[in-house]
C-alpha cells in the first residue's frame, strides 16, 4: 500500500479499535444483564456477588406470563406427575398458576397501536411529503416548521388538554385514540423523512412519465413510490419504534384496555417482593424485536434520528 | 447515469411547471388528459389530512392549554364555574422558589448530559473514523441502547443500581475498593442527580457519537492533504480542520438533545421517581404530578405553556446560531 498523509497508520487502527471495542462491550453490559437475569433464578439473580454463570431457568418467562398464587402446605407436598412442565415449575417453588398474566394482553396492544400508528403515518406522510417535494404548496416552509414544532412540546404539556378532549370524545384508554395520537407524532418524523427521501430522486423520472401520458397519480404510484420504497420503510420503522417505546403519554392516557407494554413492564411484581427475572424476561421479549429492527435500519439510521438533517 | 442537469433545491418552483412543459410537447386532446386535476387540487388532496391531524391533536391542545392557563380549572372539580383568573397561574409560578428548584435539578441534568455525551460521543466517533477493521459492526453495536424503550431500560436500571446486588455498585465497589453496600446511587441526595446524568449518558451517547461520525466523514481529505504539504502538525490540524469543520454537526447534536432532556420524562421517572426529595424532579416529572396528581389543570396549563416558550425561545436563539456558524 503507498503511503497516504491521511491514511492513519496500522497502530493507530489497532489503539482505536481496542478503544472502541472496550467500550461497545461496557455499553453492553447492562442491556446482556438484562437478558442474563430473565434466565436467572428469583435466588440467583439477587446474590451477592452478582452471579455470572448461573444454572438457566425459564422461571422468570413462566412467570412474566402467568398469575401464581402460594399454595397450602399440605398441597404443595402432594406428589403430581400429571402436570405440564411449567407448573411443575412453579409447585417447586411452592406456587401455582391461576390464570394467564396481562403480559401477552400489554404485548397485543403495543403491537396494533404499534403498526395502526405506523400505517396511518406512512400513508398520509408520504402523500403530505410528495406535495411537499413536488409541488408549489403555499407557504411551504412555515408549513414543514409547523410540522416539526409540534414535535418540540413535552409530552406531559400536550397529555393535559388530550387528556380533557380524549375524556369528552370517548377516546380515554382505546386503542383507536392511542392510535391516532400516535400517528399525529409520528406524522412530523415521516413527513420531513419522506420529504428528504422523495426530493433525492431525479424529477426527470416523472416528466417522462407524464409525456408518456400517465396521470399524475399513476407517476405518483408507478415512479415515484417503486423509487422511494426502501426510504419509506426505514420511516415506517422508525416510527414503529417510537410508538413502540412511547411512555409518557401511554402512561397517563391508558390505564386499562389499550394500555401498551412500556408502562406494564415496570408494574410487574412477583409473589412476594420485586420479582428481577420476570421483569427481565418481559423487557427482553420486548426489546429485541428493537434490537433486530436497527440492524436493519443501520444505512439509514443516523438520519432517522435527526429528522432529516444529517445525511450521511 | 447520466442526467444533463440535476435539480438543486433551490430550483424546485421550477417543478409546478412540469405538466406544462409536457402539454406543450404534446398534442392537445392528450395534454387535457395528462392534467385531470390540477396540481394545486392535488397538492391540496395530499396535505390537507396531515394538516387537520396535526390541527386537532397538536395545535387545538396547545390553543386549549393556553385558555385554561388563565383559568382556575381544575379536572376534577368539573362542576365548579370556571373563572378567569388572568395571569395569577403565570405570577405562582415565577414566583414558586420550588418551581425554581426543579428548573436548576434540569440544568444540572441538561449541562452534565450534555458535557459528557458530547466528549465521549465525540472520542467515540473520532476513533471509529480512524477505520478499523469491523468497525461498522461495533458502532451498529453501540448504537443499540438509544433505540430502547427509556421507561423498559431505566426501570431495569434501578436494579442495577441496587446496592450490595446491583450490577453497577458491584463494579464500582470492585474498581475502587468502596464497600457495593455503602452507597446507594438512586438514594441518596448527593448521588441521585448522577445517577440520571450517567444513564441518560449511557443511552445517548451514540446519538452525538452518530452525527459527530458523520461530520468527520464529511470532510475531504484533500483538506488535511493541503495542511501537510504546509507543515502544519497533527495537532494544530486538529484544532484548525477538524473541530471549525466538525462544530455545526456538533451543535446540531447539542440542540437534539438539549430539546429531549428538558422534555425528559420516562427515563427518569422509572430510575429515580424524582426523588430523593426533589433533587431529581425534572420540570415534566414536577408538571405531570401538578396537572394529573394534584389536578391543579389550569395552574399546570401555564407551567406547560411557560415550558413551551422556554424551550422554543431557547431553541430558536440557537438555531440562529448554528446558522451563523455553518455560513462561515
Amino acid at each position: 500500500m503507498s503511503y497516504s498523509v491521511t491514511q492513519p497508520s496500522a497502530r493507530q487502527k489497532w489503539i482505536a479499535g481496542i478503544l472502541v471495542i472496550g467500550y461497545a462491550l461496557i455499553t453492553m453490559l447492562p442491556l446482556l444483564w438484562i437478558v442474563a437475569t430473565g434466565f436467572k433464578s428469583s435466588v440467583d439473580s439477587i446474590a451477592y456477588p452478582p452471579k455470572v454463570l448461573f444454572e438457566p431457568t425459564v422461571e422468570g418467562y413462566v412467570n412474566v406470563f402467568t398469575t401464581q398464587t402460594r399454595l397450602s402446605a399440605e398441597l404443595a407436598a402432594e406428589p403430581r406427575d400429571d402436570l405440564p412442565w411449567y407448573e411443575q415449575l412453579v409447585r417447586n417453588k411452592g406456587n401455582t398458576i391461576v390464570g394467564a398474566s396481562r403480559y401477552s394482553e400489554r404485548f397485543f396492544n403495543s403491537v396494533i397501536i404499534g403498526f395502526g400508528s405506523t400505517f396511518f403515518a406512512i400513508i398520509l406522510g408520504t402523500a403530505a411529503a410528495y406535495a411537499f417535494s413536488r409541488f408549489k404548496v403555499p407557504l411551504k416552509d412555515d408549513l414543514l416548521f409547523f410540522i416539526l414544532s409540534t414535535r418540540m412540546m413535552p409530552p406531559i404539556a400536550v397529555a393535559i388538554p388530550i387528556f380533557l378532549m380524549f375524556r369528552n370524545l370517548g377516546l380515554n384508554d382505546t386503542h383507536a385514540g392511542m392510535i391516532l395520537l400516535y400517528t399525529a407524532i409520528n406524522l412530523s418524523l415521516a413527513v420531513w423523512l419522506i420529504n428528504g427521501f422523495i426530493d433525492e430522486i431525479p424529477i426527470e423520472y416523472e416528466e417522462a412519465a407524464l409525456i408518456d401520458g400517465y396521470t399524475r397519480f399513476q407517476a405518483f404510484y408507478k415512479v415515484v413510490l417503486p423509487q422511494a420504497a426502501t426510504g419509506i420503510a426505514s420511516t415506517a420503522i422508525f416510527c414503529l419504534i417510537f410508538s413502540w417505546n412511547e411512555y409518557a403519554l401511554a402512561v397517563l392516557l391508558t390505564s386499562g384496555t389499550a394500555q401498551t407494554a412500556p408502562p406494564f413492564i415496570p408494574t410487574i411484581i412477583g409473589v412476594g417482593g420485586q420479582d428481577w427475572p420476570a421483569v427481565a424476561a418481559g423487557a427482553t421479549i420486548f426489546l429485541v424485536p428493537v434490537m433486530a429492527f436497527t440492524i436493519l435500519l443501520r444505512k439509514h439510521l443516523l438520519r432517522g434520528i435527526t429528522f432529516g438533517a444529517v445525511r450521511k | 447515469m447520466l442526467r444533463p442537469h440535476p435539480e438543486e433545491p433551490g430550483e424546485k418552483s421550477m417543478s409546478n411547471t412540469v405538466i406544462d412543459r409536457a402539454a406543450r410537447a404534446t398534442p392537445d386532446a392528450m395534454a387535457q388528459k395528462v392534467k385531470g386535476l390540477s396540481d394545486r387540487a392535488i397538492a391540496w388532496i395530499f396535505v390537507a389530512p396531515t394538516i387537520l391531524i396535526l390541527l386537532a391533536i397538536n395545535i387545538f391542545p396547545l390553543i386549549w392549554t393556553i385558555y385554561l392557563s388563565f383559568t382556575d380549572f381544575r379536572v376534577n372539580r368539573p362542576n365548579n364555574a370556571i373563572e378567569w383568573v388572568g395571569l395569577r397561574n403565570y405570577e405562582r409560578i415565577l414566583g414558586d422558589g420550588d418551581i425554581w428548584m426543579t428548573m436548576q435539578a434540569t440544568a444540572h441534568f441538561l449541562i452534565w448530559t450534555i458535557i459528557c455525551q458530547v466528549i465521549i460521543g465525540f472520542t467515540l466517533a473520532y476513533l471509529i473514523n480512524k477505520k478499523f477493521r469491523g468497525n461498522d459492526l461495533w458502532t451498529t453495536i453501540i448504537v443499540f441502547p438509544m433505540m430502547l424503550s427509556p421507561a423498559v431500560v431505566g426501570n431495569f436500571w434501578t436494579f442495577l443500581y441496587e446496592p450490595q446486588i446491583g450490577l453497577f455498585n458491584y463494579v464500582i465497589g470492585f474498581l475502587t475498593g468502596a464497600d457495593p453496600s455503602s452507597f446507594s446511587m438512586i438514594g441518596e441526595v448527593s448521588l441521585a442527580p448522577w445517577s440520571i446524568v450517567i444513564v441518560d449518558t449511557w443511552m445517548w451517547t451514540p446519538f452525538v457519537m452518530l452525527i459527530c461520525l458523520a461530520g468527520l466523514r464529511s470532510i475531504p481529505d484533500t483538506i488535511y492533504e493541503a495542511a501537510e504539504c504546509d507543515r502544519a502538525s497533527k495537532w494544530r490540524q486538529f484544532w484548525t480542520i477538524t473541530i471549525p469543520m466538525i462544530l455545526p454537526f456538533l451543535m446540531l447534536a447539542v440542540l437534539f438533545r438539549g430539546i429531549e432532556n428538558f422534555k425528559m420524562f420516562d427515563l427518569v421517572v422509572q430510575l429515580t421517581g424524582g426523588g430523593p426529595g426533589n433533587t431529581t424532579t425534572l420540570t415534566s416529572i414536577d408538571l405531570k404530578r401538578e396537572a394529573f396528581e394534584k389536578w391543579r389543570t389550569g395552574f399546570s396549563s401555564a407551567y406547560a405553556v411557560i415550558l413551551f416558550v422556554t424551550v422554543f425561545g431557547l431553541a430558536s436563539i440557537y438555531v440562529k446560531a448554528l446558522n451563523k456558524v455553518k455560513q462561515r
